[in-house]
Order: C-alpha cells, then structure tokens, then sequence
C-alpha cells in the first residue's frame, strides 16, 4: 500500500470555462450601445432595465458572431438553436432571469490544437452558447466588496452585453497548458473579429473546474475555480488548486466540492463561503424569442467569410516565405504583427522581414510595453531598412541603431542614416582604414600572416572602432585576410 | 350619443355631427356617474381624453377627416396592463400602485399621440382571474347586476364598455381574458391569432399566450379595432410578418357556404348548463339559417387543455412576475437585506392568488419536476394544435360555448380556485393552439347575457368576423347599456 502511495502520480484533470463580450456595436435584445467605462446608467432602455411589457429582439451581428466563432472552434453549428430562460434572483438581472441557451445552444462538439511546451494538446470544445451580460453591482463603501459596504448600486451599462459562452472538454493536462489554451482562444476569436478578448476589460473571463485523477482513472471531485483576471493568474490559480487538493489528499482527505477563489497577492486559493446551496434556475424555453433557425446556405457563408485562423497563417507563413516554425508562431501569434509582416515582405527579402521583426522590432516593442499598432515604425520604414542593409549603405550593427532611432522617432530609416551619419564606409575607404589598422598593430599582423587566426577578431574590432560602427564586419574579415595572405 | 357603437360614433365625428370633445366629455360624465357602482377602472384620466379629444378636434378641422383615422376619434378604456407613457400602469397589483411607464404599448402607438383614453381599466392582479375579484383595487360589478363578477381578467375594460363610460376598450386575452368578460358583459370580445397584434408594452402573464383583443358593442366595431391595433412590430419578435387584412370590406359577405362545426368535447364539458348549450345551438342553427353548412366536430384533446393551460400559464408567469423585486421601480418593502427585500417586497406586494400561481408555475419548472409537468403539458398543447389542424381541413369556423355559465355571484368561486378555473375550459384551447376566437353575445339566461364562441385558422379574422356578423345579426340580442 505504502509503495503504490508513493508512486502514486497525480494527474489534472482541468476544464475552462470562458465567458467572452462579442463585438457588436449594439446589446443582444435591445438597440442600446455597449461601452466600456463610461458614466453610469447612460446606456439604458426599457428592454436591459426589464421594464414591464418591454420584449427582447435578437442581435442579428451577435448570432453571426457566435456562429463565426463556432465554426472557428471546429464546432458544429447548429442548424435550430433554443433560447431559454435561467431564472435567479439578483440585484444585477433586471429581469429576474437571464437569456441564454440551455440544452440546444448554437454550436456544440469542436476543439483546438493548443501549442505547449509538451508539444500539441487537442482541446476540445463541449459547447459555445449566446447569452446576455448581467449588469455590475457597485458596492458603497471603503472596500468596495461586498462585506462592509453600506448599501449597492448597479449599473445596467454592461446589462445584456452580447456573451459567449465557450465551455472545453476536461482534457486540459496542466496549469501551463490551461494557460495555453486561453491564449489561443483569445488569439483565435481576436483573428476573426468576434471579440477583443481584453481581460482588463471584462471582455474575456475564464473559470476553470479543476480535479485530479483517482488511481483507477476515474474523475475525482472537481472545484471551480473562478476570479482569475490574467492568463498568468489562469495558470497559477489552477497550479495552487492542484497543489491544495494533491495535498489533501497525501493527508488522507477527501476534496469537497467548491468554488474556489484565487488571490493573486497570496498566490493562493480560498474557498467562499459554502453557503450556495445547489441552484435550480428552472430554465425553459424563452417564449419571447422565436427558435434560431440557420440554414445550411447561412452556415455556409459565414465559413466562407471566415478569415485565416491562427494556425493556417503559420503553415501559411512557413510555406510561402519559407520561416522557420518558430519565426511564422511568434509572428502569427500576434494578428496585426502578422499584417505587419506581410506587407513588409512585400517589397523586402521575407527571411530578413521575418528576423528583423521578430527578433528586434518585438524586443523594441515588449521594452516599451506596446503594440504594433502603436508604434511609429510602419511597414515601409522596415523594409527601407532592409533594402539599406543589402545596398550596403548601413552595417548589420548600425541599422540596429537606425532602427531603434526610427522607433523612437518615426524618422524614416534614410533620414535618420544622414542625421546620424550612420552611412556604411565604402570599398574604397575601408581599404585605407585597413591599411592603417594593419599599420598600428604590426605584431597582430604578423600573427595573422602566421595562420593564427584567433587575432583576426582583434584587428576587426580595430577597424569597427575606427569606422565607429559603418562598417561591415564581414567584409572588414575577408579584406583583412586577403591583404595579411591568410 | 351613448346609444351609438364605436363605428357610428367615429363617422359622425369624422363628419364633424359630433365632435370627439363632445364624445371625450360625455364618457367622462358618464364615468362620473356609475364608476361609484361599477369600479371598472383603477385610474381615469379625464382630462387626458378632453384635451387630446381637442386635438383630434383641431387635426380634423385643418386635414379634414383623410388625416385621421376613423378609430383615433373615439375614446377608448384602456386595460391597466397596457403600459402607458406617463399615466400609471398597476396591472390591477399594489406592486405597482405608483408605477409610471417611460414607454407606450405598440398597440396604443397606433393610435397616435392623441389616443383619447378615458382610463385605466381594473382587472385581475397581472391578468390572472376570471372574475376581476384579484384586483388590489377592489373588485368590478357586472353592470347587468352588480351582485354579479364582471368576469376576468379584463372586467374592468368589459363593464366600463357595458355601463357607457366608453365605447369601446382594449383588454388582454390570455386564457379567455377578454371573450370571458364579454360574454358575462353582453359585449363582443375578440382574440386575435397570437401574433396579430404587438405584445411590446402588454405586461406580461404567459408570454406564449397573451393577446391583445378588442371589447366591444358589436362586430363591426370589434373589426374597427382590430384594424387599428393589428400588424408586425419589430420590437415583438413573435408577432407575425403576415399583411393585415381590410377587416370591414368583408364583413357583410355573408356566411354562404361556410363550413361551420360545433364543437362535440366543448359542448359537453363539464359544468355547461343546459341553457348555454342551447344558446350555442340556436347560434349553430342561425348560420345554418343564413346559409352556412354545419355539422358537428372534435377536438378530441380540447379538455385536457384547462390542465395543461394552467401549467404552461403560470410556469411562464412565475418567471414573467420575477422583474418585480424592488430594486428599479414599484414597491419596494424596507429591510436589512436583499434577500429580505425581496422577500418582504413580493410578499407585500402580490395578491393570494399571485403568490399561488408563481408558486404552481415554480413548482412546474423545478428540477425532478419539469418532465411531468412542464413538459408533459407542452406535450398536450401540441396534440391540441394538431386537433385544430385537422378540425380546420374540414371546417372554417369551429362553435362551442364562450364558457360554461352565464355571470356567476361576486365571492361565489373566489376562495375556490379550481372552481374558477374550470369557467375557462372553453377559452383555453383556443389559446394554446394561437387561433383567433370571438365571443358574441347569443342571447340570456335568467336575465343574463350568454356568450358564444367561433374560433378559426390562423389569420382567418376575415371570416370569423363574417361569421359572428351574420351570427350577431340573426341573434334577437342587441346590446344593452346597464344600469
Ligand atoms: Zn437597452
């Protein structure tokens, strides 16, 4: 017993659960606009208030929007799709029961292939469903939480915000991979235009159920873990869980179901109080709305309107420009690097592009902590920067510098050469430079002539310093070795 | 004046013999005079009538009566479950004695900005009754004996019409709402197919039945009304797309050829006295009479309907009723917590019989119980739109009792519920299957007015007008203002 104890391996056994805001201009049943941040109660109508008599009208974008998203998913939308009534009381439902989709939602049965360090893991997607947001309870007082506050407020602005609902199959393996998979779901839904999937925002929220593995291979119990605001805490939340639940049960105990909140401060799990006792939400069939029924002809457009996922642009990129996987997954991972490269490729060598951008332009980018798309560095200012190179009017090393002038200033890459002169010492004048090194370092020299090539560095770095920079270290090498006949 | 129909009444004012102030004013006197009997309304709204009845006035005199509809000129009850923009809509519940709209109801849009309204008609807490003894503002007398209900749950907007403080009134039909009325009235009540006319701005009951119909003193002005009210609305996803139809040019066609069947299980249901059986019959004859074909037919699950009716109503209405918490508007009970708020809110504020169907419809809806319940009855709804269908390939118009009595005693059934509900087990199929249905007066029982049903297929108003016009004019009743 003691033995198999021992090896005893825990597996995880972790499933997400996402709610994502899809990206229409207008709520899901009724006209008014969906704004982040703004006063209030400004975005209101008899519809998102529940007022009596008003009735709910469908988004048309948000049904598109979820099919897309579906079909992205590799999910099977459906061609009739129900939506349904979940009744509770809150302060925050105006209604007293929330529109979603219970036993037909719109799409069901898909996955996604995740990248992660232990290689591919295909994720499958149980469900995707329409609903609509809750508003936001504002508690008064200090804490602004719950315990202490002196009275609510809500504010029905976010109030039936169109919501998806994406629900995975327990098949996640780790933390590191559950963290994975939101990425790439972010990415996917991003790349087709269903969602910013800004966490910060609120636009993207990610639960998970978490358990581990009996040693017979069934499921164990599972807990929710809910409250994670960042992909990393995603991961580490999930981690502390497993962690607490492995422990319990080295100790002999037996998990409880929960729900479970994760303090990113702590790096820690709690749980809330049990006081939640099983909810009947008594769902049934929304007699206001009409069954979603999509045909076939409808599905079929919208595939068609799908634009390249995450994963055709990378076979994509390693195939028509020839990169490496690694350069096409760093570049796709991020869509508008991707369009940024692309039209950089257009009028420069693609394997260049792809070096430049993904090694210096993105490490420019991630030490200022901004996007492509708010950087002064556009398309045409890179590829002028790699036509420089070949041209040979800049070294390798100064057009590093060149470029990090252009990203602070927005100069194009040739104005920034004449300011700076930073112009690349040509043929003819090397060879006076060369001449000269040879001159003031007559021992090297000889060194050199003598086969030992280790000093060849030496007098390069000789020529570097004396050219400050403008010159090509590899031509400066073979005009070395020529003159010094090694 | 108040001897006029709402037809005659418009035209007159639209040849500018009369002028809708003048109408507005006498319906208010007339309000003044027996509402201390009747108590058909929670609010009235005099002044509103008068004033915009001068503006209908000023339109008609600067664009001629091209520029307003014959059905603007009238003045109209309105039932208090239509929500109206800056006059209070109670529902006939104290949950919202001091609720004001933001917002009118599609159905009273038509009207215009100048909907002559007389007032807010009492009815049933939230449109569940059916004798509009639960109201939280006391309950309404049948003008034909005010020891009598009115009947349920749009009472109040039958008996104002009834006792002359109107023309003619909107009600809701939920499960009989506005035929039951009628028929206990003496007055023509009208369901229209479910889609017909916007629900946006009826409060909800049971969203899968709820109609709005026109109560009136004859056909012709029950089709008047309904031309004003019909028609798609896109912020009401279930109402049709399908054109709405001239319902006065076909009205006096005649019923020649018409295949009308009188239905077996609804004249012998249970409760149907001997004389409202025969009243039906006389009416079946009538048709006959005046050319139609008649013959008998079943719906052989129509009386399963009552049970399944108040399963499905009151499993819509326990969620409907849920948005009355306290937190945005209505009552709102003082207490240390939102749970307790809620609590004491809901208990202050609906009525027994409420709580008693939110209860019913929770239940239904339950986790272990939604199968046997729920689903069961939605099961039977199904077979009962397929007796429909079938009945309908034979038939044009379908005739059965409006229900089983005439006019019952106030407090008679009030503290027996299924007592009350079973007054519906003619009304209800209708319902469930969506069809349109009218119910005319057929003639007395001991004194008192016996309705008559005709129901057809979906969107078929145009015949079944024809039909309960030829059938209103060979019956010997007319209507009759009371007291
Ligand atoms: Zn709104």
């Amino acid at each position: 017993m003691a033995e198999t104890k021992e090896k005893q391996t825990y597996q995880a056994v972790i499933g997400l659960e996402f709610h994502v805001h899809l990206a229409t201009k207008t709520k899901m049943f009724c006209g008014c606009r969906v704004a982040y941040g703004d006063s209030p109660n400004t975005h209101t109508c008899p519809v998102c208030l529940g007022h009596p008599g008003a009735l709910p009208v469908l988004n048309e974008k948000a049904i598109e929007l979820g099919a897309m998203a579906g079909i992205a998913l590799n999910c099977e939308v459906a061609s009739h799709a129900v939506f349904a009534r979940k009744n509770y009381f809150y302060p925050d439902l105006p209604k007293g029961y929330q529109i979603s989709q219970f036993d037909e939602p719109i799409c069901v049965g898909g996955h996604i292939d995740v990248p992660t360090s232990d290689g591919t893991v295909r994720v499958g997607i149980t469900r995707l469903h329409l609903e609509e947001d809750a508003a936001k309870n504002v508690h008064v007082g200090e804490s602004g939480r719950m315990h202490g506050s002196t009275g609510s407020l809500v504010d029905f602005n976010r109030g039936g915000t169109p919501l998806m609902e994406i629900v995975t199959e327990p098949d996640i393996p780790t933390p590191e991979a559950a963290r994975a998979t939101a990425n790439q779901l972010k990415s996917i839904l991003q790349a087709i235009g269903v969602s910013e999937a800004d966490m910060e925002k609120g636009q993207l929220r990610c639960d998970a159920n978490v358990s581990i593995r009996n040693p017979d291979g069934s499921f164990g119990v599972k807990t929710e873990l809910k409250n994670m605001n960042s992909f990393r805490f995603v991961e580490k939340g999930i981690a502390a869980e497993l962690s607490r639940q492995q422990e319990i049960i080295e100790d002999g105990g037996r998990i409880e179901q929960a729900t479970m909140h994760y303090d990113p401060a702590t790096d820690e799990v709690y749980s809330l109080r049990s006081k939640e006792e099983a909810h009947d939400y008594r769902y049934f069939p929304e007699p206001d709305l009409l069954p979603l029924e999509l045909s076939t002809e409808w599905i079929e457009e919208k595939k068609a309107r799908l634009p390249e996922l995450p994963a055709e642009m990378k076979s994509r990129f390693v195939e028509s420009y020839d990169l490496s996987e690694y350069d096409a997954g760093v570049l796709t991972a991020d869509r508008d690097l991707a369009s940024f490269y692309e039209e950089v490729a257009k009028s420069a060598d693609a394997k260049q592009s792809a070096n430049w951008i993904s090694g210096d332009l993105r490490a420019l980018l991630n030490e200022e902590g901004i996007e492509i798309s708010d950087s002064k560095v556009e398309p045409k200012d890179m590829a002028e920067l790699i036509s420089l190179i070949e041209n040979e009017t800049v070294s390798r090393s100064a057009a590093k510098a060149v470029l990090a002038k252009v990203f602070e200033t927005g100069d194009s890459p040739s104005v920034v050469v004449e300011k700076e002169g930073l112009a690349q010492t040509g043929s003819g004048e090397l060879d006076g430079v060369i001449e000269g090194v040879i001159a003031d370092n007559p021992d090297e020299a000889e060194r050199v002539r003598d086969g030992d090539k280790k000093v060849v560095g030496f007098l390069v770095g000789q020529v570097m310093k004396a050219t400050r920079g403008n010159a090509d270290g590899g031509r400066a090498r073979e005009l070395l070795m020529e003159k010094l006949g090694s | 004046m108040l001897e006029l129909t709402a037809f005659e009444l418009a035209q007159k004012i639209h040849a500018k013999e009369i002028s809708a102030r003048e109408a507005a004013e006498v319906a208010n006197t007339r309000v003044e005079k027996v509402e201390g009997d009747i108590n058909a309304f929670v609010t009235t709204t005099p002044d509103i009538a008068t004033e915009r009845a001068e503006r209908v006035d000023e339109r008609l005199k600067n664009g001629g009566s091209d520029s307003v509809n014959l059905w603007e000129t009238v003045p109209l009850v309105v039932k208090d479950v239509l929500s109206t923009k800056g006059t209070r809509t109670t529902c006939g519940s104290k949950i919202l004695e001091d609720f004001t709209p933001v917002y009118n109801a599609t159905a009273l849009e038509k009207f215009g900005e100048d909907l002559i309204m007389v007032g807010k008609a009492n009815m049933d807490e939230f449109a569940m009754g059916s004798s509009t003894e639960n109201s939280a503002y006391g309950p309404t007398k049948n003008p034909w004996d005010l020891s009598r209900v009115p009947g349920g749950s749009s009472g109040g907007s039958a008996a104002a019409v009834a006792a002359g403080e109107g023309w003619w009134a909107l009600g809701t039909d939920t499960g009989g709402s506005v035929r039951q009325p009628g028929a206990f009235c003496g007055m023509v009540g009208l369901k229209p197919t479910y889609g017909r006319v916007s629900r946006y701005g009826l409060v909800a009951f049971a969203s899968s039945l709820d109609q709005i119909g026109p109560m009136t003193r004859d056909v012709r002005d029950s089709a008047l009304l309904l031309q004003a009210i019909s028609g798609h609305d896109p912020n009401d996803s279930t109402s049709a797309k399908v054109e709405v139809p001239d319902y006065l040019s076909e009205l006096e066609n005649g019923v020649s050829g018409l295949r009308v069947g009188v239905v077996t299980e609804l004249m012998n249901a249970e409760g149907v006295e001997p004389e409202v059986r025969a009243i039906t019959e006389k009416t079946a004859r009538d048709l006959e009479e005046a050319g139609a074909d008649v013959g008998e037919v079943s719906l052989p699950h129509a009386t399963y309907g009552l049970p399944a009716y108040y399963i499905i109503a009151p499993a819509e209405l326990s969620s409907n009723l849920a948005r009355f918490d306290g937190v945005r508007y209505g009552h709102r009970a003082t207490a240390s917590g939102v749970h307790e708020m809620y609590r004491r809110t809901r208990e202050e504020g609906f009525g027994d019989e409420a709580k008693r169907r939110i209860m019913l419809g929770t239940y239904a809806l339950s986790s272990g119980y939604y199968d046997a319940y729920y689903a069961q009855a939605q099961k039977v709804r199904t077979k009962i739109v397929d007796d429909f269908r079938s009945a309908f390939r034979d038939f044009d118009i379908l005739i059965s009792p409006t229900c089983p009595t005439a006019a019952f005693e106030i407090g008679d059934k009030v503290n027996d519920p299924l007592a009350m509900y079973a007054n519906d087990i003619c009304a209800v199929p209708a319902s469930l299957a969506g069809v349109p249905a009218i119910s005319i007066p057929g003639g007395l029982s001991d004194g008192l007015p016996v309705g008559v049903q005709l129901m057809s297929d979906h969107f078929t108003e145009p015949t079944l007008l024809r039909a309960a016009h030829a059938a209103e004019r060979a019956s010997e009743f007319r209507f009759e203002m009371k007291p």
